[in-house]
Formats: C-alpha cells, sequence, structure tokens
C-alpha cells in the first residue's frame, strides 16, 4: 500500500497551478470577459484551483486559432501526424505517475484506476490511431476502361468536441486521436467539473503540437458549450453526455446541416446464466468480478453494468457470493493505491445518487447493502462518498431504467433464455451489455440479440481501442474507437477521371 | 395552466429555493421552460432553457407547469415520451442546491444545480391520473 500526498501538499508529485487560463493557439489566454470559476477536488470537497470561465468571445478566439492552423495541418503527411501522435503517447507514459494522480484528484476516481486504467489506455489509444492513419488508403474504382473514380480522405477541418467528466483524460483522448490523425484541428471544451486534467497534459506536451491545432476553452456550459456547438465554423461537433442537452446538440447542428457523433449514456444489463455456477473455479470467480464491474470509477461510467439479470435456478446462491465480493470492497482515499472505490465527480452527483437511493427504496426495492453516503473522517469528511448499494428488484422501476452513475446496482431475476432477452432490451438504452455463460452458443446467441452497441461475452468493462464503441436506441449516434471512426471525422473527396479524349456526341 | 390538466393532481412541483433561482433567471432571460434529461453524467438533470430554445414535438409529454409568484409565465416542464413511461407513476419536485451543474442549462453559473426529487403518487392520485391523457409537444394528446 502506499498513499500518494495530496497536490498542493509537500511531496506530492502532481502540482497545480493557481489559475489556468483557456488554451488557444499554442499559448495561455486569459478569458475575454476576465472571468474564472473555483475548480473542487471531490476526494476533500475543497477548491483546488480556479479555471477561465469562457464565453463566445474565447471560443471564436479558439475557432480563429484552429483555422488559422487547419490548412497546414491538413496537408501533413500521415507519417507525420503519426509520429506526433506517438510522441505524445510516450510523453504520456513517461509521466503517467504524475498524471493519474493528478485526474484522480480532479475526478475522485481510485488512483489505481487512473494508473491501470484511464491513462495507458489514452497512451495505446494514441498509438492506435497513430498506426491506423498510416495504414488507411483510399480506393480506386475503374468505372470503365477510360473512366477512375479516385477516392481520397480529407479532414473536416475544424471540429467542435466536448468532453464528459467521467474520464477527462481518456474521453477526450477517445475524441482528439482520430480527429488529429484524419488532420482536423479542434476546439475543445472540458466539463465543468473536470476542466484542469486535460490542460494538465497540455502542459506535458505542448511543445509537440503546432499552434492551434488543439484549442481548450473552459466554461460552463451554456455560455462556453453553447456557442461551439452551434457555431458555423465547425465541421462536426461531437458530444458525450446526456439526452437533452444530446438532443439541442443535434437542433443546433441541424442549423448549420454537420454531422454529430453523441454518446448519451445506457442502463446495461449484466446477464448470469445458470451454467456459470456448474462449477466453482476460476470462471465462476470472474463471474462474481464480473457482477461487481458496478463498482468501477463509483458506476460513473456510460456502459455501468447497473442491471444484473440472474437466472432463476442459480439466483440466490450467485447472489449470495456475489454480495460478498461487494462487501470486500475498499472504499477510501482514492490517492491510496489500495483504495478501489473513490469519490463520486461531485456534489450533483452525489445527490443525485442519494436521491435514487431514496426512488428506490419508496417504489419497494429491497436494499441488499449500502445506500448511504460515506463519511471517511478528517478532511475527506467534506468528499463525495457513496456506500457500494444493491438494490433488488422488478425491470420496471426506475432504478432500472435510468443510468444513476453511482456504484448502484439493481438485480432481477429471470427465468430462461426469453426472459431474459425481454428484461435485457426492455430499457430506452442500447450501449453497454454483458453476457456471461459457458456455453459458446448461449452467449452468442445472447450476443446478438441484446439491442445494445456493445456486448460484452464473458468479460466486462475492456475497452480497446479496436473495438467499436457506441449506442443502439436512445445512446445515441456514432461510434467511437476502432479504426471506422475516422470516417467520422473525415470527409470522401472523389476524382471522377476520364481518360477518353473522344466526346460524348451530347452537344 | 394548461387546460387538459385542470383538476388533476399535479405532476410536478418545486421548492422555494428554485422558485428563487427560477425569478433571478427569468429576469435574466426571460420566459424559461424545463426539458428533463436522462442518460449519462448529467442525465436525469431538468435542464432550463429560455422558452423556444429547446424545440418539443410530438416525442415529448408535458408533464406540468410551474406556477410561481413574480413569474408572469408558467414555466413549463418537459419529458420526451419514451421515459415518462417510466416515469409516470412518480412525482416530481424541482430542487436547487449547491453544484456545477452541466448540459446548457441557464443555472450552471450561479453556482447552483436545479435537481430532482421523486416520490410514487399515492394511490388516490394514481386513480385520477392513470387513464388520463397527457399533452405532446406537437399539440396533441395521447393516453399513456
Amino acid at each position: 500500500m502506499s498513499v500518494y500526498a495530496q497536490p498542493g501538499q509537500p511531496g506530492s508529485i502532481a502540482e497545480f497551478k493557481a489559475r489556468y487560463d483557456h488554451w488557444i493557439g499554442g499559448e495561455y489566454v486569459a478569458p475575454a470577459k476576465g472571468q474564472y470559476f473555483e475548480n473542487v477536488t471531490p476526494v476533500t470537497g475543497r477548491v483546488f484551483c480556479e479555471v477561465a470561465r469562457g464565453t463566445a468571445e474565447d471560443i471564436e478566439k479558439a475557432l480563429n486559432a484552429a483555422h488559422a492552423a487547419a490548412g497546414a495541418w491538413g496537408k501533413t503527411s500521415v507519417a507525420e501526424r503519426a509520429h506526433i501522435l506517438n510522441k505524445i503517447a510516450d510523453r504520456v507514459e513517461a509521466n503517467l505517475e504524475m498524471i493519474s494522480v493528478a485526474e484522480t484528484w480532479e475526478n475522485g476516481k481510485p488512483v489505481r484506476e487512473t494508473m491501470a486504467a484511464d491513462i495507458p489506455l489514452a497512451i495505446d489509444h494514441l498509438r492506435y490511431f497513430a498506426g491506423a492513419i498510416r495504414a488507411q488508403e483510399g480506393s480506386i474504382g475503374e468505372i470503365d476502361h477510360d473512366t477512375v473514380a479516385y477516392h481520397f480522405h480529407e479532414p473536416l477541418g475544424v471540429v467542435g468536441q466536448i468532453i464528459p467528466w467521467n474520464f477527462p483524460i481518456l474521453m477526450a483522448v477517445w475524441k482528439l486521436a482520430p480527429a488529429l490523425a484524419a488532420g482536423n484541428c479542434v476546439v475543445l471544451k472540458p466539463a465543468e467539473q473536470t476542466p484542469v486534467s486535460i490542460l494538465f497534459v497540455m502542459d506535458l506536451i505542448a511543445d509537440l503540437l503546432p499552434p492551434g491545432v488543439i484549442n481548450i476553452v473552459n466554461g460552463f456550459g451554456v455560455e462556453a458549450g453553447k456557442p461551439l456547438a452551434s457555431s458555423r465554423r465547425v465541421a462536426k461537433i461531437a458530444f458525450t453526455g446526456e439526452t437533452t442537452t444530446g438532443r439541442l446538440i443535434m437542433q443546433y447542428a441541424s442549423e448549420n446541416i454537420i454531422p454529430v457523433t453523441l454518446e448519451l449514456g445506457g442502463k446495461s444489463p449484466n446477464v448470469f446464466f445458470r451454467d456459470i455456477a456448474d462449477q466453482k473455479d476460476a470462471f465462476y470467480d470472474k463471474c462474481l468480478e464480473g457482477f461487481n464491474m458496478f463498482a468501477l470509477n463509483q458506476g460513473e461510467v456510460c456502459t455501468s453494468p447497473s442491471r444484473a439479470l440472474i437466472d432463476a435456478p442459480i439466483y440466490d446462491e450467485f447472489l449470495a457470493d456475489a454480495i460478498v465480493r461487494a462487501k470486500a470492497i475498499t472504499q477510501g482515499n482514492p490517492l491510496d493505491t489500495d483504495t478501489m472505490l473513490g469519490a463520486q465527480a461531485s456534489n450533483d452527483q452525489l445527490e443525485k445518487i442519494l436521491s435514487y437511493i431514496e426512488v428506490g427504496k419508496q417504489e419497494g426495492a429491497k436494499l441488499l447493502i449500502g445506500g448511504k453516503r460515506v463519511d471517511l473522517g478528517g478532511d475527506l469528511s467534506g468528499g463525495f462518498y457513496v456506500e457500494p448499494t444493491i438494490f433488488e428488484g422488478t425491470n420496471g422501476m426506475r432504478i432500472f431504467q435510468e443510468e444513476i452513475f453511482g456504484p448502484v446496482l439493481a438485480v432481477t431475476k429471470f427465468d430462461g433464455f426469453e426472459a431474459a432477452m425481454e428484461i435485457a432490451n426492455d430499457t430506452l438504452y442500447g450501449l453497454g451489455s454483458g453476457v456471461w455463460s459457458r456455453y459458446m452458443n448461449t452467449a452468442y446467441r445472447a450476443g446478438r440479440e441484446i439491442q445494445a452497441g456493445r456486448v460484452w461475452t464473458n468479460c466486462y468493462h475492456a475497452y480497446p481501442a479496436h473495438a467499436a464503441f457506441g449506442g443502439y436506441k436512445s445512446s445515441g449516434i456514432g461510434r467511437e474507437n476502432h479504426k471506422m471512426m475516422l470516417d467520422h471525422y473525415q470527409q470522401t473527396k472523389n476524382l471522377l477521371v476520364s481518360y477518353s479524349e473522344d466526346k460524348l456526341g451530347f452537344f | 395552466m394548461s387546460l387538459t390538466y385542470l383538476d388533476l393532481p399535479p405532476r410536478i412541483g418545486s421548492t422555494e429555493s428554485a422558485n428563487d433561482l427560477l425569478r433571478k433567471l427569468t429576469s435574466g432571460n426571460g420566459p424559461l421552460m424545463f426539458h428533463q434529461s436522462g442518460g449519462c453524467c448529467d442525465g436525469s438533470s431538468p435542464m432550463c432553457y429560455p422558452v423556444g430554445e429547446f424545440r418539443v414535438g410530438g416525442a415529448d409529454v408535458l408533464l406540468g407547469e410551474l406556477v410561481i409568484d413574480q413569474i408572469e409565465e408558467p414555466i413549463q416542464v418537459w419529458i420526451s415520451l419514451e421515459q415518462f413511461e417510466y416515469w409516470k407513476h412518480t412525482h416530481i419536485t424541482i430542487d436547487a442546491v449547491p453544484g456545477r451543474g452541466g448540459g446548457f442549462s441557464l443555472e450552471t453559473p450561479e453556482g447552483l444545480r436545479f435537481i430532482i426529487y421523486s416520490r410514487i403518487f399515492t394511490d388516490v392520485e394514481w386513480s385520477i391520473l392513470k387513464d388520463k391523457e397527457v399533452l405532446l409537444g406537437n399539440g396533441a394528446l395521447k393516453l399513456v
């Protein structure tokens, strides 16, 4: 066990500046209106720095810088862009521990997760798209002997990206890596709950990128996010967040006739078939872990397996075993490497989770464990901590239908395959899901039947860059990850060329 | 008040701290509306916009209207029809708490955040509401 010193305290490996301006055109630029907002760490609930409160003027300035850079950046060779992405990855890797501590401080997630998941995945993502862009090719179609259709990939130009607070660095990199690889310049608006993590990274990589290729404007959604999302000067907007804002962004995009990618969350079913309990072996143990993945990142994951569906014959036994495992979850100081469950990212989130726990009780769901706010004592008393919570109930209940975005699991029973699929698909969303079975035919059929963009089969919460991620139904539009993501950031240019000297004879 | 919901138990309400914030936001932004969000991150938050900013249509249900002292226009509260199907048995109270918020909701610069609390309708309330039509954003009525 080791505990990292809090940033701002003697011995901390991650130091924040007292104030962060916008990152525009390769330098820090003060906000046009001179206003700043306070940035709170959910670990203690205290302010640790202040951040520029951007407005439409700052977005315009960032768009100017991005447009000024777009021409040259879009014409760099793919080898050059891949080289830069690889150098960024190397720089992040060399500073992995420091970046992890910084992100944990801002977001509240356990440092073991930032060190083992968030930052390594971000590094890998950069390397994946560095490779993918070099391997990408256009196409040639022979229309007839003297007529050829050439298809080229071209960058869109300048794109807007709005980043959520649950993975402040990884979600930024998910959007940045394909956009940059494809030759676009970016204006990025971080979440107001976690505005600084990506600037912390930017400080480390600034010398690797031409000015204006990445521009970061902070501020509140209504003041900075909206001018970006509604700007006529972005060729595309990408957003991760909730459904109402997603609709509003589509509405703005329709006014400007630009494409959107939206990732709007889910209420992912995690389906455990009866055969998993045939043996009490390593696989059964893996299933118990899979059940408890609801606690990863404090449940603040769009794909959190927040509905566990358990086959009737094994229901009592499996649930009892899984709860033993849930009770072993260590909650504590996010900067302690032994901590498994840290702080919720904000007070809003804490309040929302507690209100859902109340709804669950009112609707008659049975509280099996947890259900309360946690006071960790000392200076962590002001932080935003919730016990891992498990309810038993039925799928029509609101705690089974709404994304609580906390460490709250809703468990229900099914009898047979058909019933499992009916419950799994009885949701507005279709982002993630999990299927657990020793019989691959069962697992395969379930995977094809579940209406979700990602079906983890005998695993959960793995996010390799090479696997497409995105939603069915109200979970959004488009995909992230995978080389297909390059298409989301590219125009198709078709040159239709005649090599014939003969006229058509029409005129 | 929308005629459709006259004499029915209200589906929504607001606390005094929400009303204070709404008075302040109305004076700066003019007439307001809410759309109840779902999904990840700041999902489940009631998003507050100037009237007309967010387009409602046949896929939205009017939950009700907040009539607040010193605010001329009642504030309409909307939710998507598909989400309403799962929420229809619950009463919603809009409150304002210290927080950072998210989305493009108007209150974030105030250091406060709209949040909802839910309670299950009483048997008496539900017996009245359960077979009543609701008003959609395209003006149609629908039995849900």
